[in-house]
């Protein structure tokens, strides 16, 4: 996991500009690094290919937006790197 | 190309779905009031509309992967770079492929070509969703026919 929250806090350092040193485990991308929907798709863009998977933004935002799910599940950035862990563990299952 | 309605591209020479690229063909008009002022006495086509006509193919790219079910929409242009004059009257070759297919967006690398020089290119980001509304994609089905978009890569309700 730390792996992963690692290079998923390298990639918004360099993406975004933002100091690494800033960047936490609990840090969410919007409300605290104030990353916005536009930045994201870099982040995401830059996520897929690092991982060699491809993050559901759509059905995410549609979650959130229906009231199912909290942005905090899936952009604190823990949360998002357990996300991603997943997607890489399903890859590889084949799923 | 038709100016005036933000028409950049006017054929579609190729479209390879399994290489996701495609190449148009896009004739710049040779007179125009854009070019009274940009510039006078040095006619040049503006960047900002190479920049459409690289975006407009790389459009039609998309909506082909898409099946034309979804609209892609420009989200962000990158590393733009303009590399030489276009002037009215040129005939442009524009080439995209797809750098990359996110969740709801999906990024693009194209270049614009005359004669074989290159004249500019960029990296191009669209946010694409499903069709808004049933007038919009009729619109966009006449387009296809117009510029002779492949009939087979459009689906149908």
């Amino acid at each position: 996991m730390s792996s992963t929250f690692d290079q998923v806090a390298t990639i918004i350092a360099e993406t975004c500009d933002i100091p690494r040193d800033t960047i936490t485990p609990e840090s969410h991308a919007i409300d605290d690094l104030g990353i916005d929907s536009l930045d994201f798709l870099d982040i995401a863009f830059a996520i897929d290919k690092a991982f060699g998977i491809k993050l559901p933004l759509e059905k995410w935002t549609q979650e959130v937006n229906d009231g199912k799910a909290t942005t905090e599940q899936y952009f604190v950035l823990k949360n998002l790197s357990a996300r991603i862990d997943e997607l890489v563990a399903a890859k590889g299952a084949g799923a | 190309m038709q100016l005036e309605y933000f028409i950049l591209i006017d054929r579609i020479l190729d479209l390879n779905i399994d290489e996701k690229t495609i190449q148009v063909e896009a004739q710049v008009p040779q007179h125009n009031t854009i070019f009274e002022g940009h510039f006078p006495g040095y006619p040049i086509m503006p960047g900002v509309l190479l920049i459409e006509s690289m975006a407009q193919t790389s459009g039609w790219l998309l909506l082909a992967l898409m099946k034309f079910e979804r609209m892609p929409f420009l989200a962000a242009v990158k590393e733009a770079k303009m590399r030489g004059f276009v002037s009215p009257g040129e005939l442009l070759t524009i080439n995209a492929n797809v750098l990359h297919e996110g969740s709801g967006y999906a990024m693009t690398e194209a270049k614009v070509s005359v004669g074989g020089k290159l004249k500019c290119n960029a990296t191009i980001t669209f946010s694409h969703i499903p069709f808004p509304n049933p007038d919009l994609r009729r619109h966009m089905d006449a387009m296809a026919k117009r510029v002779g978009f492949p009939q087979q890569a459009i689906a149908h309700d």
